[in-house]
C-alpha cells in the first residue's frame, strides 16, 4: 500500500512515469531523465519532495534535547533561520538517518528526515525525548517541493509578494525564512542538486496552485531519476545507499558533519571516539570510470590495499562519464579497478563533488 | 504507450525484435516498447564478433541512465558483427529501435527458428498481456 503526496494527481496529468519510493508513488522522470537534469543544471526544475517528512521540535528542552540526538552541533545555530545538515545515530555509532534541521527560534526548531526512515525515525526521536521537555509533532499537513537551478531563485520569488520576495531573495545559502505563521511558507535556500535553488514547504492544500504557477512562471518539473543523478554529481549520499546503521558518518565521507569539538555527550559519541583511536578502517571516495561503461551500486572496487565497493553509481550527463561512489579500504590509492559483469575496468579516485553550479569540479 | 510493431520483424517475449536479410543473416535489436521502458540509453555493450551464441543467451547489455538490462540472444548462431555506432550513440536504440539502434548481426544456425518466434500481433498480445 503505497502513499501519495498532494501533487500525485499533477504527476499522471503530466504523464510522469511512476514508481515506489520509501513506499511513496512518486515520479521518476516526466518523459526523459537527461533531459530533466540539463534543466536544472543550466535553468531551472521543481521536484515534488513531498514525501519527506518535516518535524518540528520544540521546547524549553529543545536545544538540549538535539544536543543530545544529533551528531553536529545545533548550539552553532545562533541566527534564526539557520540551516545545519546532520546525522541521526545510533549507539554504535551508525547511520539511522541524514536530515536537516533549521532553527526558527528559541526553542523552536524544524527537522526535515528521509521518507524511508521516517516512520523509524520518529520511534526513535520520541524515545528518546522521554527525559525532555519538547513536544515532537510531525508536520504531515505541509508539502515540499525543491526548486533548484541558476534560474529557479528569480523564478520562485517571482510568484511572492514583494516583501516576502525579497526576504528569500536575500538568504544567504543555508538559511531560511518564513511568513504566514504554521499555515504559510517556509523557504530555505538548500536543495540536494549542487545548484542554488530553495526547498519550499507549504499547507498540503495549496500545493497543486504552487506547483501550476511555478509551471506556468517556466520552471520544468522534474523526477527522481534526475535527482539522483543531480545528487551523485554533487556528492551529496543518498541514505540507504552511501551510509545506514552499519557504516558510521567517518566511513561515510561524513566527518566534517560531526562536532565532537565541545564536550557534548551525544548519542553514538562514544563510538565515534572509539573508531578514531583505532583508525577508521574504510573511507567514502568519489569514482571516476577510466573506460567505458557505467558503475552501478555493489559493484566490487579492487586495489593493492585490498577489496571495497561501490554505493551509488550512474552515468553522469554534466560530464558524460561514469561516476560512482564508493567505500574502500583506508589506504586506497589514486587508482582502482571495478568489476563491471566480470570485467575489471580502471577508475580513477577523485575527491567529490563531481559537479557544482554546472561545472565539472574534477579534471576529466 | 508505444505501438510501433514493424509487420516484417519477428519478436520475443523478452523484447528483441529479428529481421532477416537478404543474406542469410539476421539483425537483432530491442523493441520500441522496451526502449521506451528503459528511458534514456547512455551505454550498450554488444557481443563480439564470431561469438557463438545459443537461444536465450544473456549477450548484450543496454544501460539508461537508471539500469543497466540484459539483452538475449532470440537465436542460436554465430555473431557477425556488433553495431559499433552505438559505442558513440547509444542513443540511437531511443531514437530508432529498428533501425540504425540495431544491436548486433547473426548467422542463425537454424534459418527456420526465426519463423517459430513472435509474430507483430503475437507480440502485441505479449504486451497486452503485461498491461493488466
Amino acid at each position: 500500500m503505497t502513499q501519495q503526496t498532494p501533487l500525485y494527481g499533477q504527476h499522471v496529468a503530466l504523464g510522469a512515469r511512476v514508481v515506489d519510493f520509501g513506499g511513496w508513488d512518486m515520479p521518476l522522470h516526466y518523459g526523459s531523465q537527461l533531459d530533466e537534469h540539463h534543466i536544472v543544471r543550466r535553468a531551472a526544475g521543481v521536484f515534488d519532495v513531498s514525501h519527506m517528512r518535516a518535524v518540528d521540535v520544540e521546547g524549553s528542552d529543545a536545544v538540549a534535547f538535539l544536543g543530545h540526538l544529533l551528531a553536529n552541533d545545533v548550539h552553532r545555530l545562533q541566527v534564526p533561520g539557520k540551516a545545519l545538515y546532520s546525522c541521526m545515530l545510533n549507539e554504535h555509532g551508525g547511520v539511522l538517518d541524514d536530515l536537516i534541521v533549521y532553527y526558527r527560534g528559541p526553542g523552536r526548531y524544524r527537522v526535515v528526515v528521509n521518507a524511508g526512515t521516517a516512520a523509524k525515525d520518529l520511534a526513535w526521536i520520541r524515545r528518546h525525548a522521554e527525559p525532555f521537555s519538547v513536544r515532537i509533532a510531525e508536520r504531515d499537513d505541509l508539502a515540499m517541493v525543491a526548486v533548484q537551478g541558476p534560474k529557479a531563485r528569480a523564478l520562485t520569488a517571482g510568484l511572492w509578494a514583494a516583501a516576502h520576495s525579497a526576504a528569500a531573495l536575500a538568504l544567504e545559502p543555508f538559511f531560511a525564512t518564513e511568513w504566514g505563521g504554521e499555515s504559510g511558507l517556509f523557504v530555505g535556500r538548500t536543495g540536494y542538486t549542487g545548484e542554488d535553488g530553495f526547498e519550499v514547504m507549504l499547507p498540503a492544500a495549496e500545493a497543486v496552485s504552487f506547483w501550476q504557477r511555478l509551471l506556468a512562471a517556466g520552471v520544468l518539473p522534474c523526477g527522481l531519476g534526475a535527482r539522483d543523478t543531480l545528487r551523485l554529481e554533487a556528492g551529496m549520499n543518498l541514505y540507504g545507499n552511501d551510509m545506514d546503521e552499519t557504516t558510521t558518518p567517518l566511513e561515510s565521507g561524513l566527518g566534517w558533519t560531526v562536532a565532537l569539538n565541545t564536550p557534548r555527550d551525544f548519542i553514538g559519541r562514544a563510538a565515534l571516539e572509539a573508531q578514531q583511536r583505532s583508525g577508521v578502517p574504510q573511507r567514502l571516495v568519489g569514482l571516476l570510470l577510466e573506460e567505458r561503461g557505467i558503475l552501478r551500486s555493489h559493484q566490487s572496487v579492487h586495489s593493492p590495499a585490498g577489496e571495497g565497493h561501490t554505493t551509488s553509481g550512474t552515468y553522469s550527463p554534466t560530464l558524460e562519464r561514469s561516476i560512482a561512489l564508493a567505500r574502500v579500504p583506508a589506504g586506497t590509492g589514486a587508482e582502482v579497478e571495478v568489476d563491471i559483469r566480470g570485467k575489471r575496468l580502471r577508475a580513477r579516485v577523485v575527491r567529490p563533488p563531481f559537479v557544482r553550479h554546472g561545472k565539472a569540479m574534477i579534471s576529466l | 504507450m508505444s505501438n510501433n510493431l514493424p509487420a516484417e520483424l519477428r519478436y520475443t517475449k523478452t523484447h528483441e525484435w529479428v529481421r532477416r536479410n537478404s543474406d542469410g543473416t539476421v539483425t537483432i535489436g530491442i523493441t520500441d516498447h522496451a526502449q521506451h521502458a528503459l528511458g534514456d540509453i547512455v551505454f550498450a555493450e554488444t557481443p563480439e564478433s564470431g561469438r557463438a551464441l545459443a537461444a536465450g543467451d544473456a549477450c548484450a547489455v543496454v544501460e539508461s541512465v537508471k539500469a543497466a538490462s540484459d539483452v538475449y540472444s532470440p537465436l542460436a548462431g554465430t555473431v557477425v558483427a556488433g553495431n559499433a555506432a552505438l559505442a558513440d550513440a547509444p542513443e540511437k536504440i531511443n531514437t530508432d529501435p529498428y533501425g540504425e539502434g540495431w544491436l548486433w548481426q547473426l548467422t542463425p544456425a537454424d534459418v527456420g527458428a526465426v519463423d517459430a518466434l513472435l509474430d507483430a500481433a503475437g507480440y502485441q498480445s505479449v504486451l497486452a498481456e503485461s498491461e493488466e
